[in-house]
């Protein structure tokens, strides 16, 4: 092969080559194994630990910096089962207060998957600080078991619970998604815990940390360049005011329903009750939580992990009457002088829906002032059936998507989580009841008056009053006003969305109604306020299940408002009787400072409405 | 009986085969040593990695038996067939294999996998060297680059490379296994032994630093700054003519490409991939805990060792799950650990006489077959060799492959036995056969 003979120094170049590589190994191990001592340290005696630095969640203030939420130190007891050899167990369940059984039933999970012998798990949650103390005193004869500092929330005034909302260990399902979590990591759950989430942790740290076989911590790793410090969560400034909330949740003691004000101009959530409500305290710590949630979770009577400002769907009766007066203004279908009779109903359906005395015909003012069926009936009738449209169909759809630029039917988009969108009927549920072609205005004019399939949330009553408030427009309703020291928001909530309706006039007309409604011969008569121009409409929505719902919307002052509030109270019949002191309470609380009406706070503070006592005489009807 | 024994053992080189009985024991003493613990002590416990491993090594035993006991002609005849047949199987395991580890390259049965790519290797090299030794001359020796030079040698070239990059493709982008898949570079060895030109390896190289320096520097712009000012430089400093000055233009524009390409690809790289560039070149924050974990544990397992080590089954990192992988592709960290430096040395020093060694009896071949064949299983051990050990000791990104007789893993022992007993016997044959 004359070729071979020529490339035969190839043979040299390629075992050269191989022998370099190996040399420039050789010297790497070389020096690696003994020149490099860092390595040898590092090992000896094994084992890094890794320690989390948990940071603190970030602080929860109120709209004038007073706290709602704060943080308390925990102790974790944490095991590594592998190393726990030579540890003195019965000691340690003396400390702990465990039988020896518990113990090892303990040690057992820690082994099985997720856990595993060799990787640190929870052997105990928040210690208190006497089993800390007596712990500490003792540790080098725990071998395996150290300590996990973390920290606790802590309400200072028990209130805004649902609002705030509740941490919790991470469930198994968000561990798969979210990989910053680690088992036994806290997260938030429900409300504005949750919604802030990310801006609430902040970022952990862990510091690698060098042990000796006594598993005593002897130093850091290399210094430590590699560890990483704990980033504190950023603060919130929440947009409620907790003496509100407070005084809210007080008025609320004994009854179900909602309380939810918004400050008009800027969408800020100025307080958001449900009541019943529950100490937020009692969802914090460690075996007591799962006891306290457990309790709550199983009150089927009262319910008070469920948020009704944001998720109870309630007829809203006939505050509805609003919407409907604004559409058909803008249409021109009507003025301030247009009159519809009444004669105890609505005279064309036989005097269904039914209407109470208020004495016959109405114009448009006083059939807000006085809440009237019939007129609200013929009022939706003229806005569906109008001539514009070829087919009542189409103005059945005109109607709905006026009314969904208030906000029924969607959800608003608030900061917070899980808010139900509410209902329209749209015409295929229609069709789908009475079959196509069967229905007419007619058949479903008692959505006029804001009954039947018509569902509305608190949160979006409050936001309907808020778009009168502000003649137009309203913007997202939101719990938080700042984050962080730079008070920042998301830029979505300083948006105005503006309505369907933009007639002033029609907005003037509505206004004088609401107005009249707090005065004599209106329907809330009895809650006018000294010096203060309310605007509000009462609205008793039906309920299937039992006794009806009071509903009561306002807003004041009159001009430039400054708060615009929706309350509905559960099973207490007309709106008038129940909502409406609580409301205007609240307004002379927010606006003044202190209520000129003791005697009616009192009675409301006292009165007991789920369990029927110190129920009101008939001196309030 | 001793007739018989005598037949089959007829001419194989014994200081191979001691070399290779040695390495695959010390890897088995080392396997049980990464495993260890106290509650499995049975060395025949098939529960454990080393109990498999010891069915694993029967397996082999027999493997190496039945090759010896096989006429060589068998291996020239059949080369295509066996590449074909494997390349097929490469194919099938991507849609009938199980998933391990994000890629889909292992068959299944029961508690036992095997991974075809693993016997890709081999089929590989009885292919080249089948189709090498069919030609008078592969590429061209001339370093000047002449088009017509380039043609005439164009075809074959082509044919050669295609086989190496047709698994390379296969086993990289349809099985994911990037290790493997990198194992098939090994033959360019193989290529320059038979006559490849030195400037495409030079190019190749070149290109090579070039793509890692593109990687380092963060300002892809400075880079390109200083391409062309060498370029300058070197134009103003050798002869000036047009041919030169078209020659460094071509040259410039390829290198800017490169560059460019590199943070293109680098850019559009899986996760993972980029992170194990990131840790080997000391780039960004490198997570001690996750990314970064696998080599740091691995060097301070290894650099913890010395001189002497820590002994036999008292290392420390390695016993206490510190090191991952630590049976298989990091099987070195427990050599390093318990036998210092001086087990270190020794197991790399037995490694390279394999090869070494393998390279001698390649060259006293008289056929053409068989000392390609050769060249092609001293590259593929050398290529092992050099990026599993480069990456525990932190000189190579971390490319999944095993130590070759070492790691644990029914595939690879079985794969590298095959491939160097096929050579073994070729090598005992040499004397029949005057081709």
């Amino acid at each position: 092969m004359s070729n071979n003979a020529q490339l035969g120094n190839r043979k040299f170049i390629i075992a050269g080559f191989f022998c370099l590589i190996i040399l420039i190994f050789l010297s790497r191990l070389f020096y690696m194994q003994l020149i490099d001592k860092s390595y040898e340290l590092d090992s000896k005696n094994n084992a890094f630990r890794y320690l989390t630095e948990y940071p603190m969640r970030g602080l929860i203030y109120d709209r004038n910096g007073k706290l709602l939420v704060v943080n308390e130190p925990s102790y974790d007891l944490v095991v590594i089962p592998k190393e726990t050899k030579g540890c003195d167990t019965a000691s340690l369940c003396e400390v702990l207060q465990i039988s020896k059984k518990e113990y090892l039933k303990r040690i057992k999970k820690a082994c099985q998957a997720p856990n595993s012998p060799r990787k640190q798990s929870i052997f105990e949650k928040q210690m208190s600080a006497k089993t800390y103390a007596a712990f500490q005193e003792k540790q080098y004869r725990f071998k395996g078991f150290f300590i996990q500092k973390r920290t606790v929330r802590k309400y200072p005034k028990p209130i805004a619970a649902h609002l705030l909302g509740y941490v919790g260990e991470i469930n198994k399902n968000q561990l798969e998604k979210q990989s910053y979590y680690k088992d036994g990591d806290y997260i938030g759950i429900t409300g504005i815990e949750r919604s802030y989430e990310e801006l609430l942790r902040g970022k952990k740290g862990t510091q690698i940390a060098v042990t000796d076989v006594h598993n005593k911590i002897i130093g850091k790793y290399m210094n430590g360049i590699y560890d990483t410090l704990a980033i504190q969560g950023k603060p919130l400034y929440c947009s409620i005011d907790r003496d509100l909330q407070d005084y809210g949740e007080k008025l609320m003691q004994g009854k179900k329903g909602a309380i939810v004000a918004i400050e008009p101009s800027t969408g800020e959530i100025l307080c958001l009750v449900s009541g019943p409500s529950y100490d937020p305290n009692l969802l914090v710590g460690g075996k007591e939580r799962s006891k306290n949630f457990t309790t709550l979770y199983n009150d089927s009577l009262n319910l008070p992990l469920f948020n009704r400002a944001l998720t109870a769907m309630y007829p809203p009766g006939s505050i509805f009457k609003l919407i409907d007066a604004l559409i058909a203004q803008n249409d021109g279908l009507i003025n301030r002088n247009t009159v519809f009779p009444c004669q105890l109903g609505y005279p064309p359906m036989g005097g269904k829906p039914k209407c109470h005395p208020h004495g016959g015909g109405t114009n448009l003012i006083r059939s807000i002032s006085v809440s009237c069926n019939s007129y609200y009936s013929y009022v939706f009738r003229e806005i569906v059936d109008q001539k514009k449209y070829p087919h009542f169909i189409d103005g059945y759809n005109h109607w709905r998507d006026m009314v969904t630029t208030f906000g029924p039917g969607k959800r608003l988009g608030t900061d917070l989580p899980f808010d139900k969108p509410g209902n329209i009927p749209s015409t295929k549920y229609y069709d789908k009841v009475f079959g196509k072609n069967s229905w007419k205005s007619n058949t479903v004019v008692s959505l006029g008056i804001g009954q039947s399939e018509l569902l509305l949330v608190p949160l979006q009553m409050a936001n309907v009053v808020s778009i009168i408030a502000n003649r137009g427009f309203y913007v997202t309703p939101h719990s938080v006003k700042g984050i962080g020291n730079e008070k920042k928001i998301d830029k979505k909530f300083k948006v105005k969305h503006f309505v369907g309706v933009q007639n002033q006039d029609a907005y003037s007309n509505v206004i004088d109604g609401m107005q009249g409604a707090m005065e004599p011969g209106g329907t809330a008569s009895a809650n006018k306020l000294k010096g203060i121009i309310v605007c509000g409409k009462t609205g008793t929505a039906q309920n299937p299940h039992g006794k009806s719902h009071a509903v009561f919307l306002a807003f004041a002052p009159r001009e430039n408002p400054k708060i615009a509030m929706a309350c509905i109270v559960e099973n207490a019949g007309f709106g008038g009787i129940w909502s409406a002191p609580i409301v205007t309470l609240m307004m002379e609380k927010y606006l003044k400072g202190k209520t000129d009406r003791p005697d009616l706070e009192k009675r409301i503070l006292e009165v007991d409405l789920i369990n029927g006592k110190n129920l009101l005489s008939t001196e309030f009807h | 009986m001793s007739r018989n024994q005598n037949r089959l053992l007829f001419g194989v080189d014994r200081i191979t085969v001691i070399t290779y009985i040695a390495l695959v024991i010390i890897g088995w003493l080392n396997i049980y040593a990464a495993v260890f613990n106290e509650e499995h002590q049975n060395i025949f416990d098939t529960t454990q990695k080393y109990g498999k491993q010891l069915i694993w090594i029967s397996g082999a035993t027999i493997i190496a038996f039945s090759i010896l006991l096989i006429d060589a002609n068998f291996f020239t005849v059949f080369a295509y067939g066996f590449y074909g047949f494997f390349i097929i199987a490469n194919i099938l395991v991507i849609f009938y294999g199980r998933e391990i580890k994000g890629s889909k390259s292992w068959f299944g049965f029961g508690g036992y996998g095997i991974q075809p790519a693993e016997f890709m290797k081999f089929a590989a090299n009885l292919a080249l060297a089948k189709f090498l030794s069919n030609q008078n001359i592969l590429v061209t020796q001339q370093f000047r680059l002449k088009m017509r030079d380039l043609y005439k040698n164009y075809k074959n070239t082509f044919v050669a490379l295609s086989f190496i990059i047709i698994p390379l493709l296969i086993i990289k982008f349809m099985q994911n296994e990037t290790g493997l898949a990198l194992v098939f570079i090994a033959f360019i060895i193989v290529l320059y032994r038979e006559g490849l030109n030195v400037g495409i390896i030079i190019f190749f190289l070149l290109a090579t630093i070039l793509f890692i320096l593109s990687l380092i520097v963060t300002k892809i712009s400075i880079l390109i700054i200083l391409l062309a000012i060498i370029s300058g430089a070197s134009f103003l400093f050798i002869r000036r003519n047009k041919k030169n000055l078209f020659f460094i233009a071509i040259l410039f524009s390829v290198s800017a490409g490169i560059v460019l390409g590199t943070n293109y690809v680098y850019n559009h790289l899986q996760n993972h991939q980029k992170i194990r560039i990131d840790v080997l070149l000391g780039r960004g924050i490198v997570n001690l805990k996750k990314e970064g974990y696998n080599i740091n544990q691995a060097k301070i397992a290894i650099g913890s060792g010395g001189l002497i080590g820590k002994g036999y089954l008292k290392g420390t990192q390695t016993k206490y799950d510190f090191v991952p992988e630590q049976d298989t592709d990091f099987i070195f960290c427990t050599v390093g650990e318990e036998w210092g430096f001086i087990g270190s040395a020794f197991v790399i020093f037995l490694e390279l006489f394999l090869i070494l060694r393998c390279i001698f009896l390649a060259e006293r071949q008289r056929s053409d077959f068989s000392r390609i064949y050769g060249y092609g299983v001293a590259s593929v051990l050398f290529f092992h060799l050099a990026v599993n050990i480069g990456m525990t000791i932190g000189l190579m990104p971390i490319i999944g492959i095993p130590l070759p007789f070492f790691s644990y893993g029914g595939s690879s022992l079985w794969s590298f036995t095959i491939l160097l007993f096929i050579f073994i016997k070729l090598d005992a044959n040499r004397l029949l056969i005057l081709r």
